[in-house]
């Protein structure tokens, strides 16, 4: 079996966020980069679970410069075989999918993996634009896998619930909370994925769906208004004729 | 010319984010001088469809394939592709649920359109075409514009008010020619998390964290979240150890909510939580630590214990709705 996941790097998860340039760029300076967590302790440990038990390989890829390498190189240190880097800056989903689109066509994989969404746009888009790229099944929001020969039982997270369905691989599924423990790299990972392969592929030429036209701060809260603890009649009183929200 | 709506059904009926939705395309497409006209697949009486006039809809699509009663994100894909073919689409709509968002993509590449999933309000159509979402997990909001001529918006829960016009939509079959090839997933079983109101689309929101010292201690909380009719949500902290399902994950790492009202008891506010809920329009919080973080980020606090409080405010809410 030929495992592909997708990890992405994001801000550490206490990153103050600041813009420049007129509010039209996302202030990198003094930022932390992580590994995307969802990328990371969901969709990177459930294929390697599945490694270990139905054997295979693991390969990560990644769109992004030379400085996402650190990142790469702990998805090797987590127990990656190989990690492939697509030499170019990751600008929007459709550009991202698009590239990792070219260069697994070709690949074979049985399962690409995604984490659930990115911590800095949120977007929720590379996986499915990946399968429709692809002509692959998409499940989102996955809780759970379990593989037999080629075809695999998801539960994927629904509102209020949980659909259980059965699919064949090749497929696409985004993975969060429920799919895998997190995995911290131990001192032999980390010496290992200083020799594991890393492949930098060229970027093939492709779209951009979407920019940034401005940021902003999202809006300020007023001062919190204290109610006494014995007077929680008050606080009914300000939900329902104040805020207006009972 | 026409924006086109994909609208969510469940058990034969419209959903609420289906109306939210239709209530957005109708309106941007009254600014775009164009018609509204919506999508909708799998079993629903042609009679419930024509309500979405209410919300400004012209015209509803309807293609009832047995098939299409379980989500499949290609087949459901491919259908919605017709419909905007048909309709000439150059705006698609959708709700920002699991399922609208698990299409808006696959649409963004068939249909070569940029794609903006979680809006939160009405895309600017004055000059430049933009759509404003949260970002940085609501540390940040970001105006997004299109290097595309069609465009596909996701709406998010809460955000935008549902119309409620007069007016009946015209309902016509419809049929994208689905073969069984179209098909990937097999659906072979739905379990329902219990009788409460989903988290993700909530109006008012219950949550709890590590204060509440253990899971048998939740009682008070599903009591507060009955009164009120609110979902119940948790901090990570909390559904790592399991005294909570992890579907009540609120913050950076799990759901992001936007409800009107969210109480959080015995939760510090770390700066991964607030992520996921600093969109909420009213936030109370509850703790016994005056220096609680989170007492920065609400609109109304008690500093005060939980055990003590909690069963006060319960019974004062029933007060409260035995003369409201
Ligand atoms: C990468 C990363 C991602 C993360 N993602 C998330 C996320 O998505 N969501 C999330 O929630 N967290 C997330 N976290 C964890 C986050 O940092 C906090 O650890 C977590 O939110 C704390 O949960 P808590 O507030 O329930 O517990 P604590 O921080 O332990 O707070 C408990 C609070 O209860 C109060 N309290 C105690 N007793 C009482 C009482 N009797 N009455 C009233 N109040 C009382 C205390 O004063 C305290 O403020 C993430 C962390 C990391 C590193």
């Amino acid at each position: 079996m030929k495992f592909l996941v997708c990890v992405s790097k994001a801000p550490d998860t206490t990153t103050k966020i600041t813009f420049t340039d007129n509010n039209t760029k996302f202030n990198e300076d003094k930022v932390q980069w992580i590994m995307n967590p969802t990328d990371e302790w969901y969709a990177l440990v459930k294929a390697l679970e599945l490694k270990e038990k139905l054997g295979g390989t693991v390969t990560t890829v990644t769109v992004g410069k030379a400085d996402v390498e650190p990142v790469i190189r702990k998805g090797l240190a987590i127990g990656a075989d190989d990690a492939v880097r697509i030499d170019a800056d990751d600008v929007d989903a459709y550009q991202v999918a698009a590239l990792i689109a070219d260069y697994a066509k070709s690949e074979g994989y049985d399962i690409i993996f995604t984490g659930k969404e990115t911590i800095n746009y949120n977007g929720f888009m590379v996986a499915g634009m990946l399968s429709e790229l692809l002509d692959l099944p998409y499940i989102s929001l996955g809780v759970k896998l379990d593989l037999n020969g080629n075809t695999a039982t998801v539960v994927r997270e629904i509102e209020g619930g949980e659909e259980t369905l059965e699919v064949k691989t090749p497929f696409v599924v985004s993975c969060q909370k429920g799919m895998a423990e997190a995995r911290i790299p131990n001192m032999r990972g980390i010496m290992a994925a200083r020799t594991k392969p890393l492949k930098v592929v060229a970027a093939a030429s492709v779209d951009t769906y979407t920019t940034v036209h401005h940021f902003e701060a999202p809006k300020e809260r007023g001062n919190v208004k204290l109610i006494s603890p014995d007077n929680v009649e008050e606080l009914v009183r300000l939900l329902h004729e104040e805020a207006k929200v009972i | 010319m026409s924006v086109l709506i994909f609208v969510e059904t469940q058990e034969g009926k419209l959903k609420k984010s289906a109306r939210e939705a239709a209530s957005y395309g109708a309106k941007l497409a009254g600014k775009l001088g164009t018609d509204a006209v919506a999508v909708a697949v799998g079993k629903i009486d042609h009679s419930e469809l024509a309500t979405l006039g209410q919300q400004g809809v012209s015209k509803v699509l309807h293609e009832e394939n047995a098939k299409l009663d379980h989500f499949d994100s290609r087949a459901f894909t491919k259908v919605v592709a017709a419909a905007a073919d048909k309709a000439g689409a150059t705006v698609l709509v959708l709700s920002s649920t699991f399922n609208g968002k698990a299409l808006a993509p696959r649409l963004s590449v068939r249909l070569k359109a940029g794609v903006v999933t979680n809006a939160t309000e009405l895309a600017n159509t004055e000059g430049t075409f933009t759509v404003k979402k949260a970002v940085f997990s609501g540390k940040g909001v970001a105006n997004f514009t299109f290097a595309t001529d069609k465009k596909i918006i996701t709406v998010n829960a809460n955000s935008f008010p549902i119309a409620k016009g007069e007016g009946s939509a015209a309902v016509e079959d419809f049929s994208a020619g689905l073969a069984d090839s179209d098909f990937g997933v097999k659906v072979l079983h739905v379990e329902k998390a219990g009788e409460g109101i989903p988290l993700p689309e909530a109006e008012l929101v219950v949550s709890a964290g590590r204060g509440l010292k253990g899971p048998e201690n939740w009682g008070m909380i599903e009591e507060m979240a009955n009164l009120l009719h609110a979902a119940t949500a948790c901090s990570r902290a909390v559904s790592d150890v399991d005294w909570r399902p992890h579907h009540e994950h609120v913050g950076q790492t799990g759901l992001t909510i936007s409800p009107n009202l969210y109480i959080a008891v015995g939760i510090s506010g770390a700066i991964q939580h607030l992520a996921g809920v600093s969109s909420s329009k009213t936030i109370v919080v509850i703790n016994v630590d005056p220096e609680a973080p989170f007492f920065k980020a609400a609109d109304y606090g008690i500093v005060g214990d939980a055990f003590a409080v909690v069963p006060k405010l319960n019974e004062a809410l029933k007060k409260y709705y035995a003369n409201n």
